[in-house]
């Protein structure tokens, strides 16, 4: 993406989710900023959840429902008190709507850095096939 | 209340509507008192990352969510009391055939500066990124140490 060379980043408050259900928990839940990009194979669908470990994501796909759902252990250690304090810290939740069929069995996610990389390839049939029109 | 109702009639009783407009008043201050708050909550500098800043006795941490981000990205310094953060976010290229459906996340160039409460030992900072979330461990200088006074009994 080489339009976005030199810009700066814009301060962008994280976004708290309103009721996505009912919280089992106590605790603030925020939705991840993501990307989806579509191809003639696979949807892949990047998602930005700092402080999230590999083992604490949950992704689920379920009625081409796709749930995304991140917790995020408080990195302050015990003794610690605020001295400002911009951002807070939550578990993340998000939940998408599939309309493509996927292959379920070739889901492949990766979570590097806090961004994580999920690939849903398309199954056969839902791919787009080029139609030879026929001249007689 | 009923005997309100009763006895509160204006000719004998004329500044009770008044009374009632003024709790009135006090409520809606009390609420927009409170929106306020709520809304403003955090103190913005307006500048990205957000940064939370936390304290104990030795050290101050400062902490900042930078996803995608490594430690090879950035460039901190420290002088005195002030942390200086910047570098630049990068996406790696994707196919060039891909169609969006969502584009939220954002790439660029960053820069900022903090100043911390008091003076840390700028030699025995140490700064690392995990999961996306930039830690930087300043201690503070030894005359900025707090010092326990032990009272003396004669």
């Amino acid at each position: 993406m080489a339009d976005t060379e030199g810009k700066a980043i814009k301060v962008r408050e994280k976004a708290e989710v309103t009721t996505p259900a009912e919280q089992t928990r106590p605790g603030l839940v925020f939705t991840p900023a993501a990307d989806i990009f579509e191809t003639d194979k696979e949807i892949t669908l990047l998602a930005d959840m700092p402080g999230v470990k590999a083992a604490d994501l949950n992704i689920d796909l379920n009625e081409n429902i796709l749930t995304l759902d991140g917790d995020v252990k408080p990195p302050e250690g015990a003794n610690e008190a605020d001295v400002i304090r911009e951002y807070r810290t939550g578990k993340y939740y998000r939940q998408f709507s599939l309309s493509q069929g996927i292959d379920q069995a070739k889901i492949d996610a990766e979570l590097k850095d806090g961004v994580l990389r999920l690939k849903l390839p398309k199954v056969e049939a839902a791919r787009p096939r080029k139609i030879a029109v026929k001249t007689s | 209340m009923i005997w309100r109702r009763i006895t509160g009639f204006p000719t004998w009783d004329w500044t009770s509507p008044f009374d009632e407009l003024e709790r009135m008043r006090r409520d809606m201050d009390k609420l927009s008192e409170g929106l306020a708050r709520g809304i403003f909550r955090e103190p913005m500098a307006g500048v990205f990352p957000l940064m939370n800043v936390t304290e104990d006795k030795d050290n101050y941490y400062v902490r900042a969510e930078l996803p995608g981000l490594k430690a090879d990205d950035l460039d901190i310094s420290v002088t005195g009391d002030t942390l200086s953060i910047s570098g630049e976010r990068k996406f790696p290229a994707e196919d060039e055939k891909a169609q969006y459906h969502r584009r939220e996340r954002e790439a660029g160039k960053f820069s900022r500066i903090v100043s911390l409460p008091a003076q840390v030992d700028t030699g025995k900072v140490e700064a690392r990124c995990t999961d996306g979330v930039l830690t930087v461990v300043l201690p503070r200088a030894e005359a900025a140490k707090p010092k326990q006074i032990a009272v003396k009994t004669s």
